[in-house]
């Protein structure tokens, strides 16, 4: 975080932030003529179709707007959600995180191995242990110069194999014990909305705040956007990538420890795949994955949306969850292919 | 003393980088070798032989796709679910005839790789993320057509599986044949030649009138068939289909066959010898941990240090 007044002037004429466009917001390209309604589709379509979704299964679907139905759905998407914030920043600066899954499952065992010495060391092991799995995802890329999907397809793996060190190869699990201070803390509700749901509220609020308001946000804007540049303005490139993949495997590594923590046991086959669900979720939300444009909020609109197809495809018989991976892939490419389309267009205006 | 040592030190180095990206996987079969046959005990065998060379062929077969694909500048992440894919439609087509059966899969490979390749060459989306979206919807759309693990009873396709000619299972002839054909298009053919040109500079291909959408659908639509070769070839060995595991994580394993073998993430050029020797490579790693009781955990450990290190190594002529 010693990056965050670091830079100089912030926000000034920085790639994809042109200046005089208050506070340095950063708007996708400079064609603002003829591209507001693909701004608005880029920005909010995937709210459009969640609000559409929700509204089409309140109606057909019996007993999915109950605040018993919608509670599940919510701590459901919780531990996704902190998986695609971290995401969100990775891929802003251009990048992508696929060690993510496996964190989370390695998190998960190291929360209930570590749980037996108590709440602090349940939450601090894991914690260190993926926040240092993440900074070395960065400095390979970053300063060795390491093409990411690789550097974080091998530590995925070596991720899962530290998992099965720990796990004795996977046959064993964990088991969080009773009484556990935390337990309480994950698994309880405030005001009917469970605690898990409010951290991600807070996660989320602090992130947006920090990608839009800070100088940190700033430098992820920067690099995204065009890495020559912004190391030629003297934004420190290497050091505001690796503050991204640290945080993205801290984050990681937080979702699994807290998921351990309400199941009660470290399971070791959770987590497979997740990576995939938060690069969807944040794509949907209009993140774009080629890097310098995407925003916090956009990531929860995709992982409640994903949460809520998946919801919706338990809800009806005979449909297996695999059917939630065709959807999710699908969805993936038609929004990919929108955002292209529309950026194409934006390039004409 | 230092002042001579110091030049001579330079001089080794960029002597010493190249050398290690075009021989260095040949050292590393070596050396495993050469462990094994001082260290295990059976690894001469011409059981243990026929063992590995069975084992590595769908890691081979799929390498040698992905090798072309990484020569263009791409990637596909999606061959472990079209593995899973093919494993799913022979199951279900099984009825008709294993000819049909392996016909069909054979089709669905094509077809994931179509896409794979429409979407990449014409709507220009990333490799990464298309490859992706099918990886996902790869393997979800196999498990809704095949949920769970099938036995698979056929004779003609347990001989295809277990069977041999002239002592040499069929598996290892047609992984064998596949490479053949392999070396043959990049060495011998001009789409070989355009594969390696779009690689090297798509734009100057364009320029220069090269067909650079049909050739990146092409090498798309071959990954996808070799992929689902190797899950055709992988069931018949199994004796079941298996669509949720099958392929799991195997893509890692062929981009780490095709970087270590010297092929450059960037593109632009492709060794095929090389390719063959990382598949090799990876196969004589894991099983020397696993013959040495080391658990699975530390193999996975293992490779994961391997493609670090390899790519690392070739990171360095891709700046040049």
């Amino acid at each position: 975080m010693t990056a965050v007044k670091s830079t100089a002037a912030p926000g000034t004429g920085l790639p994809g932030g042109p200046g005089g466009s208050g506070g340095g917001r950063p708007v996708f390209g400079s064609g603002r003529g003829g591209g507001s309604a693909a701004e608005f589709v880029q920005r909010h379509g995937a709210l459009v179709v969640l609000v559409a979704v929700l509204a089409v299964a309140a109606l057909t679907i019996d007993g999915f707007f109950s605040l018993g139905n919608l509670n599940h759905i919510a701590v459901g998407a919780a531990f996704p959600a902190i998986i695609a914030l971290g995401m969100t920043f990775v891929i802003v600066t251009g990048g992508i995180d696929l060690s993510v899954g496996t964190v989370f499952a390695l998190a998960g065992v190291l929360a209930a191995w570590a749980s037996q010495y108590g709440s602090l060391a349940a939450l601090a092991l894991p914690l260190a242990v993926c926040a240092l799995i993440g900074a070395l995802n960065g400095v390979l890329i970053a300063k060795a110069r390491l093409a990411p999907f690789i550097v974080t397809l091998a530590t995925m793996l070596g991720a899962w194999g530290l998992m099965l060190a720990v796990s004795d190869e996977g046959t064993e699990t964990y088991v969080v014990p009773d009484g556990l201070a935390i337990t309480p803390m994950v698994q309880d509700r405030f005001l009917g909305i469970g605690y898990p749901v409010l951290l991600v509220v807070v996660l989320f609020a602090i992130g947006g705040v920090a990608l839009r308001r800070t100088g940190w946000g700033q430098n992820i804007y920067a690099v995204g956007g065009n890495e020559d540049a912004a190391a030629l303005m003297g934004v420190p490139v290497a050091r505001t990538k690796i503050t991204a993949y640290t945080l993205s495997g801290l984050l990681a590594g937080l979702a699994g420890a807290l998921n351990a923590v309400w199941l009660g046991s470290g399971v070791t086959i959770f987590g497979i795949g997740i990576e995939l669900d938060a690069i969807s979720a944040v794509v949907i939300g209009g993140t774009l994955l080629a890097g310098g444009y995407g925003f916090v909020s956009g990531s929860l609109v995709g992982v409640l949306l994903l949460n809520v197809i998946q919801n919706i495809i338990n809800g009806i018989g005979g449909l297996s969850s695999a059917y939630q991976q065709v959807v999710s892939g699908s969805f993936l490419i038609v929004v990919v292919l929108a955002q292209n389309y529309l950026s194409r267009r934006r390039e004409r205006v | 003393m230092t002042a001579i040592g110091m030049p001579a030190v330079r001089i080794d180095r960029t002597r010493v980088v190249p050398w290690l990206q075009e021989y260095g996987v040949y050292i590393g079969v070596a050396a495993l070798l050469v462990f094994n046959i001082a260290l295990t005990p059976h690894f001469l065998s011409l059981e243990n032989f026929r063992t590995q060379a069975v084992q590595v062929t769908p890691v081979l077969i799929l390498s040698l796709g992905m090798a072309l694909v990484i020569a263009t500048g791409g990637i596909d992440l999606s061959v472990g679910s079209v593995m899973a894919l093919a494993a799913a439609m022979i199951s279900l087509y099984l009825g008709y005839g294993p000819v049909v059966a392996v016909l069909v899969a054979l089709v669905a490979g094509a077809a994931a790789g179509a896409v794979n390749g429409a979407l990449v060459a014409f709507a220009g989306v990333q490799a990464i993320v298309a490859t992706l979206a099918m990886m996902i919807g790869g393997r979800g759309l196999s498990l809704v057509l095949l949920p769970q693990l099938d036995g698979i009873r056929n004779p003609a396709i347990r001989e295809l599986g277990a069977g041999d000619a002239f002592g040499v299972p069929y598996l290892v002839w047609i992984s064998a044949v596949l490479v053949a054909v392999v070396v043959f298009v990049v060495r011998r053919t001009v789409f070989g030649r355009r594969i390696v040109a779009i690689g090297g500079n798509r734009r100057a291909g364009e320029l220069s009138g090269l067909p650079v959408r049909r050739t990146l659908l092409a090498v798309y639509v071959l990954c996808g068939l070799f992929a689902a070769v190797a899950g055709v070839l992988a069931t018949a060995r199994l004796q079941a289909s298996d669509p949720n595991s099958i392929g799991r994580l195997i893509e890692l394993s062929a981009i780490t066959a095709v970087v270590v073998g010297g092929t450059p993430l960037q593109g632009g050029r492709v060794r095929i010898a090389g390719t063959v020797a990382g598949a090799v490579l990876m196969q004589l790693l894991v099983s020397t941990l696993i013959k040495h009781d080391l658990p699975p955990s530390w193999t996975q450990i293992a490779q994961t240090a391997v493609i670090i290190a390899a790519v690392y190594v070739a990171r360095e002529r891709g700046r040049k």
